[in-house]
Order: structure tokens, then C-alpha cells, then sequence
């Protein structure tokens, strides 16, 4: 009786019948969003099932990192960065929030191979729902960010107001950038190494654990071509300095995410059928 | 097992008669496309693309089937290894498609392919029925209503809050099979999988599997076994190298592969 109310209404597949790839795609993560949620909290709780500190590590890991950069280079190399220790944990929170979705879009893809040729799920459910798990995280290493900025006496402005937004642009463009990613690790087995060196480069593009200021004049072209690099001045700015970045600012984070978020979806979706034949 | 089905098809005539074939191939072919060296890494692709050295092995898994499968019908392939049984199961789940030709599949799916793929260890069952359940597509709400029923089907209610790498392989398996029957499909594809557990719970996912039929739905079988085929199916279409070499009765074509 009970299943028998459960029975949804008939559902008709044509495989001569399907609207564009992305449009299909986007339908069916809508109708499988309870997936979503399920593959967002497994991994948050497989993460810390076993360890004592659980949900704290999230916490954890950033400040630990953030304590040793400060004392090597406010010591060693001495920036003249007012408040640095908040200056790099507020790029290393960005910069982890970018480097773990992205790879995780790809490798659940990959681990989840077997699964993907026996059943039918819509694909980008693994890339989204990683972005998802690095929003939980993000918001959660959030707290002691704001914590130690206050204990170190940065003064709060109502700019910091504009930062959810900043944060949706950064997922809009991991996502994006995921997706190709995604893309890629079908065909190519070594994309997974690959993209950890690109990693350590774009990181290193990225001024993250330096001050925009020490970069020499001929390589500040670098920083204008990366666009981690306005993402994350979007982001960090409002905290650190209190005021909302310059309209061109966030005119070239929000075109680079949704050129990333477009590019992403639609060669993601154009390929999704080879999928199964590939892995 | 004959006997029973072949009472069925009385009652499930006449739900048959007035509505459309619930699985229909018409003309479906698919390709792979093999590389004839395997090309793995980045750095071998390039330059084999710039050197214009990749080239492809074509391969037809399935060539040009048509065949129609009405409501309530249990249908079987066989044929031998690499014939295309399973890449014919992938079609139907939405899993592959067709490189020419079209699939119309009517109703709720459920897929029953090696059960259990989807279970994740470290999670706790309870934990793994939500996982799977949203796999199938059932939202939160719903499995939360047939929760008990699959519990009570797979035996495992004092493990239910234990992760599943305790759990015994049979276990693995029960729940597997609760999870992907709990809601009657409108189709279900089986392959090879009826050795699940134990003799005693075998007879239950057979008994299930009748009382689905017998409401309706339609059933794709995948077996070696022609003594499951023979029993179990009321038509069968026999695979050779992706194309149909014989397809109707289930003992003539069962007859006919024998031999």
C-alpha cells in the first residue's frame, strides 16, 4: 500500500527525444538533488569519523599553516604587512576552498567510475557536490578567521557584508574550472598529478602568502592575468581593509566565473556521453 | 517456476494488450571506439597528435537490435561472453547511448547490477540506505517512508547503525537488494545477480521479483544460467557478436543456444 503511493509519475526516456546536453544535465540535478545533499554530508562525515577532533581539523589545518608562514616570513623575510598572520589566513582559506574543490570535482569523478557505468546519475552531481563540501568547510574555517582577526585587533566594517558574494563568484568559478577538469581526467589518466603542479604554480601566482606590494613591476602582468587573483581581492579586501573593492574588480571576478561556469557546463555536457564508454 | 508464470501471463494480458511496449530498440547500434595503442597519459597524446598517430579500433558492441518488450513480460539475453548482453543492460539504464537508433523506455527503472556498488564502508547502513536510495533517485522524504520496510527486508535491523565494513558480505548484499526492489519498478534489469546470500534469501528476491511481475513489471534478465533464463523468462533473445541470432519463445531460444 505504503509503496504503492510512493510510485512517481511515469517517466518516459527517448533517447531520439533529448534537449541540449546542459539543459538535460541541469534538469536532472534539480530532480536528484537529495544525491547532492547525501554525497555533501558523506563526505563531511567520512572526513571526520574517525578522527578526535572531527570537525575542528577544518579549523585547524588553516591556522597551523598560518602560524608557521607568519613566523617564517614576518621573521625571515620581514613584510611590512600590517596584520599579516590575518592577511595569509584569509588568501590560505580562499586559496584551500579553490585547490580542494576543484581536485575533489575531479577525483570523485574518477573513484566513482564503476558506479557511473552501471547506473544512471546525472555526472556533475560529483562536481557540484564538492563544491558544496568546500562551502561547508569554508564557512565553518570562516570563524576562526574572523576570530583572530578581531583578537588581533583588525576593526570589522560593514564591507565585509559584500563577502558572501564574493565567496558565490569563487564557487561559480571552481565549479567551472572543476567541470573542465572533470572533463579532462576521463580522457587523460595523469590529469590528477598534472593539475598538483599547476596547483603549486597557480599558488605561487597567486598572492597569497605575499604582499601584492613585493612584486616587481614586469611580472605584476602575472597577477593581472590570473583570475584567483581578483577573486581573492574581493574576498580579502572588505576584512583586511574595510572597504568594498573598485566595480572593475568585481566586474572581471563575476565575467571570469561565468565564463568558467559556461565554458565548464557546456564542454562537461558535450562529453558526458563518452563517459561510460571511458571508464 | 514455469507453471507460475505461465499463470501470470493470463492476468497481466490484458494490462498488456491496451498499452505501449514498455521497452522498445529500434535499430540500436554501439560503437566503441577502442585506441589501437593505449594512449593514457597527456605528454603520449600530444605527441601522438602531433605526429597524427592516433588511430582508433572501432567496435560494435551492438549492431542494428530491434526487439519490443511489453509490460509484465520477463525478458532474457543471453549469449556468450562479450556478445554485448551487458552493454545492451547499460543502454536500457540510461547508462550508454545508442550510437544510432533509438531507446524508448517507459516507466520507473531499477537498476539490479552487481548489488551494492554504491555502499560506502565507513558510513553506517542507515547512512548507506539514504546514499542509495538518493543514487536511484528517491528523495529524503520518501526513503525515510520505506525505511523500515527495507530494513525488515534485508534482515539487518541490530546492524543498521554499525558501519558497513562490519558487515558480512551476505549482508552486503541483502541490503543491496532491499534497496534497489523497495519501491515496485516499472522495469527492472537484473544481471546476474540472483546468487545473492544465502538458498533461504535467494527464494525471497525470487519471490519479490514474481510478486513485481505479477503486478506488472516488466523484467530484463542477463544470465549464463540457462536453467535461470529457462525458468524465469517467458521470452529471450539470444546475442552474437552484438547482433540477434535468435529472439522469441524462451525454449526455443534456449533450445537453439544449447545446441
Amino acid at each position: 500500500m505504503l509503496k504503492e503511493r510512493i510510485r512517481l509519475a511515469e517517466e518516459i526516456y527517448d533517447s531520439s527525444k533529448r534537449p541540449h546536453p546542459l539543459i538535460e544535465e541541469i534538469l536532472a540535478l534539480v530532480k536528484y538533488k537529495d544525491l547532492l545533499v547525501q554525497f555533501v554530508s558523506r563526505s563531511i562525515k567520512t572526513r571526520y569519523k574517525r578522527s578526535v577532533l572531527g570537525v575542528f581539523w577544518t579549523m585547524l589545518n588553516p591556522l597551523l599553516t598560518m602560524i608557521v608562514l607568519t613566523l617564517v616570513f614576518s621573521s625571515l623575510f620581514k613584510f611590512e604587512v600590517k596584520n599579516y598572520s590575518v592577511y595569509v589566513l584569509s588568501g590560505l582559506v580562499i586559496w584551500s576552498f579553490f585547490s580542494s574543490t576543484t581536485s575533489a570535482a575531479m577525483g570523485e569523478m574518477i573513484w566513482s567510475g564503476n558506479l557511473l557505468s552501471r547506473i544512471y546519475v546525472p555526472k556533475s552531481v560529483f562536481a557540484v557536490s564538492a563544491i558544496g563540501t568546500g562551502l561547508v568547510n569554508l564557512v565553518l574555517s570562516l570563524i576562526p578567521l574572523f576570530l583572530i582577526a578581531l583578537f588581533l585587533g583588525v576593526r570589522l566594517h560593514l564591507a565585509i557584508l559584500t563577502m558572501p558574494l564574493a565567496i558565490l563568484l569563487l564557487a561559480a568559478f571552481a565549479l567551472g574550472i572543476g567541470l573542465l577538469l572533470a572533463t579532462a581526467a576521463v580522457f587523460f589518466a595523469d590529469m590528477l598529478p598534472v593539475y598538483e603542479v599547476i596547483l603549486t604554480i597557480w599558488m605561487y601566482a597567486t598572492p597569497i602568502i605575499y604582499p601584492i606590494e613585493v612584486v616587481p613591476e614586469h611580472l605584476v602582468w602575472v597577477l593581472k592575468l590570473n583570475p584567483m587573483y581578483y577573486l581573492l581581492e574581493i574576498f580579502r579586501e572588505p576584512l583586511f581593509e574595510g572597504i568594498i573593492p573598485d566595480a572593475s574588480m568585481w566586474l572581471i571576478s563575476a565575467g571570469a566565473a561565468i565564463i568558467a561556469l559556461v565554458l565548464g557546463g557546456l564542454i562537461f555536457t558535450s562529453k558526458s556521453n563518452e563517459y561510460a564508454y571511458r571508464i | 517456476m514455469n507453471t507460475l508464470i505461465a499463470s501470470n501471463q493470463e492476468t497481466t494480458a490484458e494490462v498488456r494488450s491496451d498499452t505501449e511496449p514498455v521497452i522498445t530498440f529500434e535499430g540500436v547500434s554501439v560503437r566503441y571506439r577502442v585506441p589501437q595503442e593505449r594512449v593514457s597519459g597527456i605528454k603520449e597524446f600530444a605527441i601522438r597528435w602531433l605526429q597524427r598517430r592516433i588511430s582508433y579500433e572501432e567496435f560494435w558492441a551492438l549492431k542494428d537490435v530491434s526487439f519490443q518488450v511489453s509490460s509484465g513480460e520477463v525478458f532474457g539475453i543471453v549469449g556468450r561472453n562479450g556478445a554485448g548482453k551487458s552493454t545492451m543492460l547499460k543502454v536500457m539504464a540510461r547508462v550508454l547511448q545508442p550510437t544510432a537508433g533509438r531507446v524508448v523506455m517507459r516507466g520507473r527503472l531499477a537498476p539490479l547490477l552487481e548489488l551494492g556498488g554504491g555502499f560506502h564502508p565507513e558510513l553506517v547502513g542507515r547512512e548507506n540506505v539514504y546514499l542509495n536510495m538518493a543514487l536511484l533517485g528517491y528523495s529524503h522524504d520518501q526513503t525515510a517512508q520505506l525505511f523500515d520496510s527495507i530494513v525488515e527486508f534485508a534482515e539487518i535491523r541490530e546492524f543498521i547503525d554499525a558501519p558497513l565494513r562490519t558487515y558480512s558480505t551476505g549482508m552486503v548484499a541483502r541490503l543491496g537488494f532491499a534497496v534497489a526492489t523497495s519501491v515496485r519498478p516499472d522495469i527492472l534489469l537484473v544481471d546476474e545477480v540472483l546468487s545473492v546470500g544465502d538458498t533461504r534469501f535467494q527464494e525471497k528476491c525470487l519471490d519479490r521479483m514474481n510478486s513485481f511481475q505479477e503486478q506488472g513489471t516488466t523484467i530484463a534478465i542477463v544470465s549464463h544460467s540457462m536453467a535461470t533464463i529457462a525458468d524465469f523468462c517467458n521470452r529471450a533473445l539470444w546475442l552474437d557478436h552484438g547482433q540477434v541470432k535468435a529472439m522469441g519463445d524462451v525454449n526455443e531460444v534456449v533450445t537453439q543456444y544449447t545446441q
